[in-house]
């Protein structure tokens, strides 16, 4: 089961990694994570994508609150909510290559943020299957580098994560 | 006024101001600047050991023993790595411990400077919670945090870390030690659901086949009177784990004894055929379930703990309530009594009746007694149960008796009758060998006219025997009692068992010391015996006015091929227990 996990977290030194420490100690699996602080600068954000049945996604969220640093955890799969990452992909782009990478681009509504004479770097933001299509539909086209921030999600409507 | 003190002084006027009577520690480079401050100042005693990692099993048997946190003192680098058992040990049976130890200054972290170790980095796994120090006027609040995390909800072991610049003596600052601490992310339950509890209350009248199950949490939660009183009111069967013992009085006819792995036949067999497990302050580890999938597989589960991690991690709880025990064991006492009040009909007696004729039935089957007090070991030699039987006897069951791990860790849990809380102290989580002699000494030092015992046996003793000096020092009158089988005797009974009588590396061959000159070159009183008949006489003398003030060594020679029963069949269920030496595998092979 896939589950994504919102946390709040002091923004103090060592905090992330009680938090990381503790999916290694416990057998737990990070997908992928994105953190950052919060507008109130001494709460960081935490969003983590993990998989695991219900029993063990209640563990984790139960050893998660255990840690004296941790404010809030939500799992934000249990209810509508918005996910979105970010990806930059640097794709070849020489000959006919370079008006198809443009093409593709423009299709899933990506940006292009930088170019040389070879090459485009492509700036995509959306939920993660749209990323992974992406990185599909290029097909023959070169890719250099991929680089992904992983999944930030918040919950729909009035629903809001806080103090 | 407020007065000026530097980081290493307000560090320990703060332990001061939190009632710490002792600091168990050692010295070292990063740590001096701490250690003038002790020097000067007379309210806290220090007690200097003879390796950390004992000074943190002695902070844990105070802890234990009180119920206040213990606090230990050590410099950086191999100082603090040393405290790293202790803190494993008190983080896996959650017991209060603060471990204070001293950094390389701010400006070389992370050079790899003399004695550096990233102590909070090594530690995190096995605390509660951690703390570098940033800036010296930071530690009075931190040591404030600490004493309260380490206290409160489920109770567990907290470092320190604070670097060497930070408790400058040339740098002062106003000393205010706060009154109340205000975590924001951090509030135990305070009390259980109404709901689940009236659930629970009724569940348990309901039941035909119950078993109360209690653990550590009854202990560290001052819950033993209120276990208790439930159990008398409804009249049903007891059982306690390792970690429990002294929850509910060791010699009163509703307790089965402990269950588990070496726990007893009726114990077991109770479990495993009951409708209804009520547990309190347990958390179904894996040494009392044996197989989950197959563990007591008509019960109805009732689970109360102060942390809701451990509910529903093993087994699935029925009714989970989450809260501190005592104050759920006291609401469901009172609405247990209103309801028989009210109908005292209200329990099936008759099937409770029933229940106890088949409990009893066990009990004549395999009870611990079944032939241990006429039997003799092999070629007569004497049986280490005898001598936990004799220091029973001689303490008259009112000894705080610490443990070490192995063999005698399970004949003292099964032999020695525990009736209160506290008394019992031993490594069961984790597990630690050579936790029993600094355990004693912590219990000894917070209970300066108890009796302590420490039942040990030569392996684990040996890992932190160059205690006999600091027992010394601060001239400690602990009884230790070895039960000496010449062999790692848990893992020689495995290897008896499971591995065909190969006995890899439990046996020592002849390089054993000899206790008794040992105990007596650090200046302390040692009898050896051999013989059953000279047992009551030597622990006359031991735990009698003659040696009141003296830590006496007994080196128990006991017979070296006993096995400890009933013993759990691995990947079974509760119910499935080796009771006795198989015929046909008596023959232990001498050398292997």
């Amino acid at each position: 089961m896939r589950r994504l996990l919102a946390i709040l977290l002091e923004n103090e030194a060592g905090a992330l990694s009680r938090v990381v420490g503790l999916f290694a100690q416990r057998n737990y699996n990070i997908e992928t994570l994105t953190v950052a602080p919060t507008e109130d600068s001494t709460l960081s954000r935490v969003t983590l994508l993990t998989y695991g049945d219900a029993d063990r996604i209640e563990q984790i969220t139960k050893h998660l609150n255990r840690l004296i640093e941790v404010v809030k955890v939500v799992d934000l799969t249990d209810g509508d909510h918005i996910e979105r990452e970010i990806m930059l992909v640097k794709v070849r782009a020489v000959g006919e290559g370079r008006a198809e990478a443009k093409r593709m681009s423009d299709i899933f509504r990506g940006q292009i943020v930088d170019m040389t004479a070879d090459a485009y770097t492509v700036q995509l933001t959306g939920p993660s299957e749209k990323l992974d299509a992406f990185i599909a539909a290029l097909g023959d086209t070169t890719i250099l580098e991929v680089v992904r921030s992983g999944v930030s999600g918040i919950g729909r409507g009035e629903k809001i994560l806080s103090l | 006024m407020t007065e000026r003190l530097s980081g290493g002084e307000m560090l320990i006027r703060a332990l001061q101001d939190e009632g710490v009577e002792y600091v168990f520690g050692y010295p070292g480079g990063a740590a001096l600047h701490i250690y003038d401050a002790v020097f000067k100042q007379q309210r806290i005693e220090h007690i200097l050991v003879r390796h950390e990692q004992a000074a943190t099993h002695m902070a844990d048997g105070y802890a234990r023993s009180t119920g206040k946190p213990g606090v230990v003192l050590v410099t950086s680098g191999p100082g603090a790595t040393n405290a790293i058992t202790g803190l494993a040990t008190a983080f896996m049976d959650s017991t209060p411990i603060i471990v204070i130890s001293a950094q390389v200054p701010n400006e070389v972290i992370g050079t790899d400077a003399f004695q550096e170790t990233d102590m909070v980095g090594v530690s995190r796994p096995v605390v509660k919670h951690s703390y570098m120090v940033k800036s010296a006027d930071e530690i009075p609040r931190i040591v404030k945090e600490a004493f309260y995390i380490a206290s409160s909800g489920r109770p567990g072991p907290i470092v320190i870390d604070i670097p060497k610049d930070t408790t400058d003596p040339n740098e002062t600052f106003d000393y205010d030690y706060p009154e109340t601490v205000s975590l924001r992310s951090y509030s135990p339950a305070t009390r259980g659901h109404g709901g689940q509890i009236r659930k629970a209350v009724a569940a348990l009248m309901r039941a035909k086949r119950p078993v109360i199950y209690t653990g550590g949490g009854i202990v560290q939660g001052e819950a033993g009177d209120m276990l208790t009183a439930i159990a008398r009111m409804l009249g049903y069967p007891v059982t306690n784990t390792l970690m429990g013992l002294g929850g509910y009085p060791g010699t009163d006819r509703q307790f089965l004894g402990m269950l588990g792995m070496h726990g007893t036949f009726e114990a077991n067999m109770a479990m495993h055929e009951a409708d209804l497990i009520f547990a309190a302050g347990a958390r179904f580890d894996d040494r009392v379930t044996n197989n989950p999938t197959k563990f007591a597989p008509d019960a109805k589960v009732i689970h109360v703990d102060i942390d809701p991690a451990a509910i529903s991690k093993i087994v699935n709880a029925d009714i989970p309530i989450v809260g501190p025990v005592s104050e759920v064991l006291t609401e469901m006492a009172r609405l247990i009594d209103a309801a028989l009040e009210e109908d005292p009909e209200r329990i099936d007696r008759a099937a409770i009746d029933a229940w106890w004729g088949r409990i009893d039935r066990w009990r004549r089957t395999h009870g611990l007694d079944h032939d241990q007090r006429h039997r003799a070991g092999t070629n007569g030699a004497m049986l280490p149960q005898h001598v936990i039987q004799a220091v029973y006897r001689a303490t008259q069951g009112e000894a705080y008796v610490t443990s070490d791990v192995g063999q005698h860790q399970m004949f003292a849990a099964q032999y020695y009758k525990f009736d209160a809380p506290r008394r019992w102290i031993n490594s069961g989580g984790l597990g630690t060998m050579g936790f029993g002699l600094p355990a004693a000494m912590g219990v000894q030092f917070a209970h300066p006219h108890d009796t302590v015992a420490c039942i040990t046996g030569e392996g684990s003793f040996m890992m932190n025997m160059q205690e006999l000096s600091t027992c010394m020092q601060y001239a400690l009158p602990i009884k230790i009692v070895n039960l000496n089988n010449q062999a790692l005797g848990m893992v020689k009974q495995w290897q008896d068992m499971q591995y065909g009588g190969r006995h890899s590396h439990s046996t020592y061959r002849d390089a054993l010391p000899d206790f008794k000159a040992l105990a007596e070159s650090f200046g302390h009183v040692a009898y050896r015996v051999d013989d059953v008949g000279e047992l009551d006489g030597v622990m006359a003398d031991t735990f009698g006015p003659k040696h009141k003030d003296d830590l006496v060594f007994i080196d128990a020679h006991i017979d070296p091929d006993e096995h400890v029963y009933p013993m759990a069949i691995k990947g079974g269920s509760m119910a499935d227990m080796v009771l006795e030496r198989e015929p046909g595998r008596d023959d232990i092979r001498e050398d292997v």
